[in-house]
């Protein structure tokens, strides 16, 4: 693993963890996981295991972040101690404020903000295992947790991420391609609105290339999106069918 | 003019249900002309309106309602009550003495205190400001004595039933006073426990099988069972 690999993708486009270029690591999504959260969710995608609770709409605190127009959407994203192979401070660190205030604005599009003044919705992403592309786990798991807590929203969220190693534009990196590699482009999407609410880029790209990438990362959130909705209707699906 | 989906159809948020001619209803939206969902819930349309019956809510307040609620604080001039909306109501104490309120003369503590339950209802309630209740009405003011359940606040309409029919059988075949919060808190008060228990018994079986057909024919027959046991319980004894 510390020894840089000559290859990340061979000539016949296997990557290291045997996927094609364009495809996605295994997900599996699970909601209303935690009993004492007014919404919840769980995602496994590839190595990944991420938690996400979800609270409100209920009073501000502390009282100055309040609006009194809108709702406030507070995130903490928080990586375990245990999340890492090297033990990670429990302390939050630069990387995790700035993922919070990231995935914040990546769900507020989703949101009817307007609607709720004076109020706040809280939502902990807690990261148990980490492997690359956290942030885009991070976001597709708030958003069901959310949903599932009865705040309407205008879309599911999904976070999806392409990039480039070495000359080959491929989806959803995991953590080895995204160290060694050349780019990544982490992209947030609401698939029935057709609307990005996350981009980012780490590394160079050509134009080109970064909007194939772009695109890549939306089809992968398409596929998310369809076993998140199927996630979500499988918890609700589960209460129906005790009701027959 | 397209609808997008079946009678009853599980849907999710961010789902398309219709295009064109159509009227957005509850846990809708308008986007470029089309209706999408906004919560999880169960679609259903009346005429050209189009609704969603969410699975998961909270209860936002609204001028009139009735409320069942925790009294939190007692302050200066009035109550803090939690009525398990996002905004938290308050109760002045003038509202509740029939006389004007002199801190001097009242200790307010003494009419209500931290843990009491009311009912109340919402008096005023803007974007600006915390809901107000009023006790002010017969049937309202402080809870004494009966059980407190709490259910989803969207299933109270389908407890209420049509034109009030599934609540006023059971208030009449369990001898049972019930009141609903809007907030989905019930209280239920009757003569005897076993009458209570049978209450709350029925409401929970309305709440988990809430969007099933012909339920208020089974819950006939449940009352009906469970009555005829008590009388042949009392025979025995």
């Amino acid at each position: 693993m510390n020894e840089k690999p000559e290859k990340l993708i061979d000539k016949k486009g296997i990557r290291l963890d045997g996927r094609k270029a364009d495809e996605l690591r295994p997900v599996k999504l699970q909601v209303g996981v935690l009993s004492h959260a007014d919404g919840s969710a769980y995602i496994e995608h590839g190595k990944n295991k991420i938690l996400a609770a979800a609270f409100g709409p209920r009073e501000v605190h502390p009282k100055h972040l309040m609006q009194p127009d809108r709702m406030v959407l507070k995130v903490r994203y928080h990586m375990a101690p245990f999340s890492v192979q090297e033990r990670k401070s429990p302390a939050p660190s630069r990387r995790e404020v700035e993922l919070s205030k990231v995935i914040k604005e990546s769900l507020e599009p989703a949101l009817f903000l307007e609607l709720y003044p004076r109020t706040g919705v809280d939502v902990f992403v807690e990261v148990l295992q980490a492997d690359g592309g956290t942030r885009c786990a991070a976001i597709t798991a708030a958003a069901l947790a959310i949903a599932d807590s009865g705040v309407p929203m205008r879309d599911l969220v999904v976070g999806c991420a392409a990039g480039k190693i070495d000359d080959t534009v491929v989806l959803d990196l995991y953590d080895a391609e995204d160290k060694l590699g050349a780019a990544d482009v982490p992209v947030a999407y609401m698939p029935s609105l057709n609307a990005i609410t996350l981009l980012q880029m780490d590394g160079i790209l050509q134009p080109a290339e970064f909007e194939k990438a772009v695109n890549m990362a939306v089809e992968g959130c398409k596929k998310i999106y369809e076993m998140q909705k199927e996630a979500l209707k499988t918890k609700y699906m589960v209460v129906k069918e005790v009701e027959e | 003019m397209p609808t997008f989906f079946e009678k009853k159809q599980l849907v999710t948020p961010g789902e398309m249900l219709a295009e064109g001619d159509y009227l957005p209803g509850e846990n809708t939206y308008v986007e470029a002309n089309k209706i999408y969902a906004s919560r999880i819930g169960l679609v259903d349309s009346d005429n050209k309106k189009v609704n969603v019956v969410a699975l998961r809510a909270f209860y936002m307040p609204k001028m009139g309602d009735i409320v069942i609620g925790t009294v939190i604080e007692v302050g200066f001039n009035g109550w803090t009550v939690n009525i398990k909306a996002p905004y938290t109501a308050m109760l002045r104490a003038s509202d509740v003495l029939s006389r004007p309120f002199k801190p001097q003369n009242d200790e307010l503590s003494q009419v209500l205190t931290a843990g009491d339950l009311i009912v109340a209802k919402i008096a005023t309630f803007d974007r600006a400001h915390d809901p107000q209740l009023t006790v002010g009405e017969p049937g309202l003011g402080k809870i004494t004595r009966g059980q407190i359940l709490h259910v989803t606040p969207t299933k109270i309409p389908r407890i209420i039933g049509r034109k009030g029919s599934m609540i006023s059988m059971i208030k009449q075949e369990t001898n049972c006073q019930i009141i609903l919060g809007l907030n989905g808190v019930i209280l239920v008060t009757g003569k005897t426990l076993e009458e209570e228990e049978l209450a709350i018994s029925v409401i929970r079986k309305i709440e988990e099988e809430s969007h099933t057909s012909g339920l208020t024919d089974r819950i006939t027959q449940l009352l009906k069972e469970k009555k005829v046991v008590k009388v042949e319980e009392n025979v025995n004894e």
